[in-house]
Order: C-alpha cells, then structure tokens, then sequence
C-alpha cells in the first residue's frame, strides 16, 4: 500500500519534532471533513430528536468503538476530552477529589508531563501529600521504589508510559500488577505511547489511561480518558453542563474531531510494526550519521526506549543556540514543547541526575510515519555541521 | 432534510472550511514551539485572536481561547470560592446552572432571578437579588430557547455599581447581535465558535484586564496560564474567520433571518400557535411556539420524518421528558410548555423551506 503524506511546504525545514505534534495523516483529514459543512453531517450529536443528530451521535459511538477495540477496551469507559491535558487533568483531580476522604496520599514520578505535574502540585496546594518519584540514571522509573512509597493513605499513582523527552518506556505493566490487589487507582499518561505501542487494557490492570490524538497524526484538539468500570467508579469531573460524555465531559461533542481521532488510530494500529521498524532505521542511520559531529552522548536508557525519540547532548554545545543555527534548516526541540517558551533545563533529565553542560546541551529529536531516510541523513549532516561551527565559535 | 436547529449548531460556512484546511494539511507545527513551523502555529492563532476580539470589540490579550461555550462557562465561574453569594436568572444555560448546583454545595448562597411572563429579568426580582449583595453574577444575553435578548448592560451596570463581578453567557448572543465588551459593564463573557457557522470544539472566554480566572486544566502554561494543553489551531483559526464573517455579514443575516421569520409566524398564527417571546426583542433567528393539545414529542418525531430537523429547546436537555425549564420559569403552563418547538434559522434556509416546513405542521395537525 502506498503511503499519502501530508502536503509539504516548499523550502520548509526538516521536522523532527514528531513528539511535541505530528502532521494529520491525509486518511484522518478525509475522515473529517464529512462532518462540517452544509452538505456533510453537521448536525449537534447531542441533537438526538432529529435523524440528523442521531446519525451523528452514531458516529460519535462508532468511533468510540474504533478507538476502544485496539486497546480491548469496554467503548462506554472511554470518555472524549479536548486532549492529553484535559484527560490527565480529568484523571487526577477528578480521582483524588472524588475519593479523598479514603486518603490524602497521591504519587507520581518527577518525569511526568507538565500536565501531570502541575495538577499534582495543585492538589499539594489542596492538602493533598505528594510523592515525586525519581528515575533511576537511565529515566526508569524503578518499581520498588515506587510500592516503596505506599502508604494505606495513598488513593492514586501516576506514571506515564513514555517519557515525552527521552523516549524511554515505564515499566508500567509491572507497576499495575503490583497495584492490583491493592486499593489503589493507577492513571498511566499515554500521550506520547498510544498508537505507537500495544496497550491491552484487557490484561494490564491499569485503571484510568490518557489519550492523544494529535501525537498519533489524528487533530489537535481531541483526545480521550479511559476509565475502566466508569459506571461504577467515582470521578469528580472538571466541567458541569449539558450531561455529554456521560455526565463527566459535557460540551458538544466535535463530531470531526472524533472521526479524524477514531481514523487515525486505526490507521496507527494496523501500521503499528511498519511504524516502528520504520523509526527503529531511522534513530540507527541518525545516529550514524551524527558520528561526525564526535562527542556526543545519548541520554536515556538505550535498551528501554521508543526508537523515535533520541535525547542527546553535544559536548561544549549550547541547546539554545544549537537550536537557533539549525533553525532553517532542521525543527527539534530542547525539552517539550510546552517548555520551550522559556529557557528553563528539563525536569526530567535533571531528575536523572544530568546536571551541567550536558543538561543545557540536550536536544530532543523526534520523528516518525513521514519522515525519509534522505530527511535524516540530511538532517544530520546539517547537526554535525552545526555542531563543529559552535564548538569552533567557542575556542575562538 | 430542512435543518432549522441553527440554535444547537451550525454548518461550517465553506470559507471557514477554506481557511482551516492548510492547518489540517500542512501547517501542523506546535505553536509552543520555536522554529518555523511552529511559529506560523503561533501567528495564525494570534490572527485569529484578532478577528474575535474584533467581533466583541476587545482588546486581543482579553481573548482566552477554550475547547467551547461549556468550558467558557465553567472557566468564568471557576474562580468562584466557597462561601460566596452567586446570582443568576432562572433561564440560564445547564453549563451554568450545573456549576452553580456544584457551587452551592460548596456553601455558596444563590440567588435566583425571575423572568417575567416575556421571558425578561423581572425588576423586583432583580432588587431582591440585589439586596442581597451578590458577589458574582452570571446572566445569560440571548436565550437558547426563545431567543430573548437582555439588557445585560443595564442590569450588570447595576450589579456592577455595588461591587458585582458579572458573568455574560453570550454563546448565542455573539455573531447574531452585535455586541460591545467593554459597554455591557461586564468582568467576563463567553463566547462559540460552533453556534456561528465555525467549528465544534472551538470557543473563547473575554476576560477584562484585572479580571483573572482560575485555570480548569493546567500544565504547559498555553493562553496566558488560564488554558493549559496544546492548541486546536485549525479549530482557532476558523473559529476566527467565523467571527470576521459574522462581523462583516450580520447586518445582511439579520434581514435575511427576519424575512424568513415574517414568513414563518403568521403561517404558525393560522395553526393558533402561541410563539413565545413574541412582545420583546429575541435573536431574529430563533421562534419558540407551542400550540395548545398537541404533543410535542410527537409532532417533533413526526416532522422529522417528513425531513424537517427542528427542537424542542436547547439540544444538551434532550430526551428529558420533561417540560422546557426556560418555559416553566416563564409561567407557561405545563401543556403549553410540553408542545413546544423551536425553530431556529440560518444561512442556509429558503422562503421555500418555511412555507414547506409550515404546510407540513398544518398535514400533521391535520388543520389544512
């Protein structure tokens, strides 16, 4: 089958930046345009008095289906968000507020996305005790460490199953069967994993699960939380209206956004191997290819890693200015996205102990579905260039 | 199919479609991001920043982009703390009313404001409320249901004359009517994308300087703190040319909305329909009627079939059973209430379709 690619912008750097957003697979943007203008099914899913609302509320429930059959998942338990952020958010107020008199003890890792962290501070601000678990050197979450820090207080812990800057894979299957005889909730952030590894909610105790459509080539906007048992499992939600998503996410459903979310896992399941044999040539023809550039350090663990993601840090080399050199040329990042606004050095490898020049030397680079040999071989001729040009600057 | 529920959403107007479609094909860089990509992200959105602020005539660092007119609602009132006195009408929206409920069992007093027979706040009422000394207000500016426009200036002048801070719900307000930020006399006010022919999951908090809400999601510090996840940028983007059509086509919508509902309410007076609302100004788009006897559920299933899509009222109440609590607060009677239809126009709508939507009530009522 041959691959469509999204439209590419004439003379437009090299993007390597797949895990802050990825392009919408073609497939995806075709799945939603039914949805939207006069002569489509625009009508309001919660419009059920008229056939036009009710046929898209089936669609709605279709896709439901189509994103809940690959992570053999119950349909009803996955609840539509507007993202990551809104799932995570969802996900840990809505369980420590909802069971707070049970205990007041939550955990997470010090790795999370700012998602995560930033709620779990807020509940600290909340008389919520937090624990912030620190990986080990490699940015492994290490789950002895983890049951460690139980308590009979604690309601909840957090992990994610991919860190979004390292790439490196959680040990969260562990961790759930660990949690399973025990009382506790366990929320896995699966932004950056879904679609990319296999999640079988039917043989991973995990509880509650972030979804995202936009790190998997589906829409921004849209993502979804699972919530096993929801029916029975009391969840404060962050947002009161209308009644949608069974009460815990009301606001009319986007009826696009869901289509182009519920095609484009579909499309990341079956492609699923494909995919990542793909990244898996590419990290290694990257990692050649920056041998020229001498001197350089990946940092996160090599054998428990997602391929598309690469961290590393240039000896004598600034993030900031490594990323305003290649700026033309090639897109990375130097941490998240969400970060990269300010200058401020990554939480997550400072948690791993990385300090100094290779703390604000590292730089995030990410690829994916679309992206060609000939792009990384280019794009990394383009780095060891940059690099050499820098470390000159420097000695002179 | 005759659509007529413009009030529960709308079509995206093919330009809409236009402008969004290069930020679902190729420009997909993460406006936190810094290179390129990224960047062109970035200025869409503060373009369409513009064109909403445009639209309500503010300033663009007052636009909070959110995920809709739900999440706008429970944004304004999220910085509510326990212990606070709250008014708000008896014909607001579920997504305040439904917050509210949460805020009372927060030990919050609220304070509920009576509507006249017209469906417009009662003065009295009003003063009783005020006695009170409410320290935050939500007032919806166009009802859902009937269309009743507010004279949200006036009363939120009044509230905000003794410290009020005052919540505008204007999501079918915006784009119908023009609308003035800064002279309704209000701290915030929402606003969506879907109700004016832009897209779902699109929608905006106005917020006055020195008005600071409390954020519902956090993490990643996305529209000045208030709104953390990444952006929807084709949902903003064409969230902001609907708003700079809406602006630069109202008053042209306007004649055409009540050209059509000239034609609709003497063929709906034949039937001896009461169309609610009808003394005072409503949005020119919208006419609830009812007519004595008839089952509303009923006549709703029928025209359906025959190809019309009309409601009953607001489209997130559906499937209640229950009469329309807007009508209710109204004093309609029950029966009336329970035969109620909703009729709301758009773009879209011919004189054909309303002289065929009106033949049609008259073969199912069986009155031709």
């Amino acid at each position: 089958m041959k691959l469509s690619k999204p439209l590419k912008q004439f003379n437009s750097p090299i993007y390597l930046d797949y895990a802050a957003t990825t392009p919408i697979a073609p497939e995806a943007v075709d799945a939603m345009l039914p949805y939207l203008t006069q002569t489509g099914l625009f009508a309001n899913p919660s419009s059920i008095q008229h056939g036009m609302g009710e046929a898209a509320e089936s669609v709605v429930e279709r896709s439901r289906s189509r994103i809940a059959e690959p992570c053999h998942g119950n349909a009803k338990d996955f609840v539509f968000t507007s993202g990551a952020t809104e799932a995570n958010n969802l996900a840990i107020k809505g369980i420590a507020l909802a069971h707070r008199d049970r205990g007041r003890h939550i955990v997470t890792t010090a790795i999370e996305h700012k998602s995560v962290l930033d709620t779990f501070k807020h509940l600290e601000s909340q008389s919520f005790a937090v624990t912030y678990l620190r990986p080990d050197s490699n940015g492994r979450i290490v789950p002895d460490d983890l049951l460690k820090s139980l308590s009979d207080e604690t309601i909840l812990v957090s992990v994610m199953q991919i860190n979004n800057e390292t790439g490196v894979i959680q040990p969260i299957e562990q961790i759930a069967d660990a949690l399973a005889d025990k009382n506790i909730f366990f929320h896995v952030d699966a932004a950056q994993s879904a679609g990319k590894l296999p999640i079988d909610l039917s043989a991973i105790p995990i509880d509650l699960l972030s979804i995202s459509a936009h790190k998997f080539y589906g829409p921004k906007g849209i993502g979804c939380l699972f919530i096993r048992n929801r029916k029975r499992t009391p969840l404060a939600p962050l947002l009161h209206g209308g009644g949608q998503e069974f009460g815990l996410r009301p606001g009319t459903l986007a009826t696009h956004q869901i289509a182009g979310m519920a095609e484009a896992f579909g499309i990341a399941h079956e492609r699923q191997a494909q995919d990542l044999d793909h990244a898996e040539r590419l990290r290694k023809l990257l990692l050649e290819s920056l041998q020229a550039a001498g001197d350089f350090v990946v940092n996160g663990d090599p054998t428990h890693c997602l391929p598309n993601i690469v961290n590393l840090s240039f000896a004598n080399v600034d993030a900031s200015a490594l990323l305003i050199a290649l700026r033309d040329q090639v897109a990375i990042a130097s941490g998240s996205a969400c970060n990269s606004g300010a200058v401020e050095a990554s939480h997550v490898l400072r948690a791993m102990g990385i300090e100094g020049d290779r703390l604000y030397g590292a730089v995030r680079i990410s690829f994916g579905r679309y992206t060609t040999e000939t792009e990384i071989v280019s794009a990394g001729r383009s780095i060891a260039e940059a690099v050499e040009r820098l470390r000159t600057l420097a000695l002179e | 199919m005759v659509y007529l529920d413009h009030n529960a959403t709308t079509p995206l107007d093919d330009r809409v479609l236009e402008a969004m479609l290069p930020f679902l094909k190729s420009f997909y860089g993460n406006p936190s991001a810094l290179y390129r990509i990224g960047r062109l992200s970035r200025s869409a959105i503060e373009a369409a920043r513009e064109q909403v602020a445009a639209l309500v005539g503010v300033s663009p660092g007052q636009v909070v982009f959110t995920s809709g007119g739900t999440e706008s609602n429970n944004l304004a009132l999220n910085s509510i703390k326990s212990h606070t006195r709250l008014l708000i009408s008896s014909i607001e929206h579920p997504s305040v009313t439904e917050p509210v409920e949460r805020l009372r069992n927060r030990s919050c007093s609220v304070d509920i404001l009576a509507v006249n027979e017209n469906g417009i706040f009662d003065r009295e009422s009003f003063e009783r409320c005020c006695a009170n000394r409410p320290n935050f207000a939500s007032l919806i500016l166009a009802n859902n249901e009937t269309g009743v426009i507010q004279s949200i200036a006036e009363w939120a002048g009044m509230l905000r004359e003794q410290g009020t801070i005052v919540h505008a719900d204007a999501v079918q307000a915006a784009g119908k009517i023009p609308l003035a930020f800064n002279a309704l006399n209000v701290q915030l006010m929402s606003i969506s994308g879907h109700k004016i022919y832009g897209p779902k999951g699109s929608g905006a908090l106005i917020v006055e300087k020195g008005t600071e809400p409390e954020p519902l999601q956090l993490g990643g510090g996305q529209e000045q703190g208030f709104r953390a996840g990444t952006e929807n940028v084709a949902a903003i983007v064409g969230f902001g040319k609907a708003a700079e059509l809406a602006l630069a086509e109202m008053s042209q919508w306007r004649n055409q909305m009540l050209d059509l509902r000239q034609l609709l309410e003497p063929g709906l007076a034949e039937l001896n329909a009461t169309i609610f609302s009808q003394a005072v100004e409503r949005l020119p788009n919208t006419v609830q009627f009812g007519i004595d006897g008839v089952d509303g559920e009923m006549l709703l299933m029928q025209l359906d079939k025959k190809g019309f899509a009309v409601s009953s009222g607001s489209a997130c109440a559906s499937g209640g059973g229950m009469p329309s609590p807007v009508l209710t607060a109204m004093g309609v009677a029950r029966d009336l209430a329970k035969s109620a239809l909703r009729v709301s126009l758009g773009k879209a709508n011919t004189e054909a379709d309303i002289t065929d939507f009106v033949k049609c009530l008259k073969t199912i009522l069986n009155r031709t």
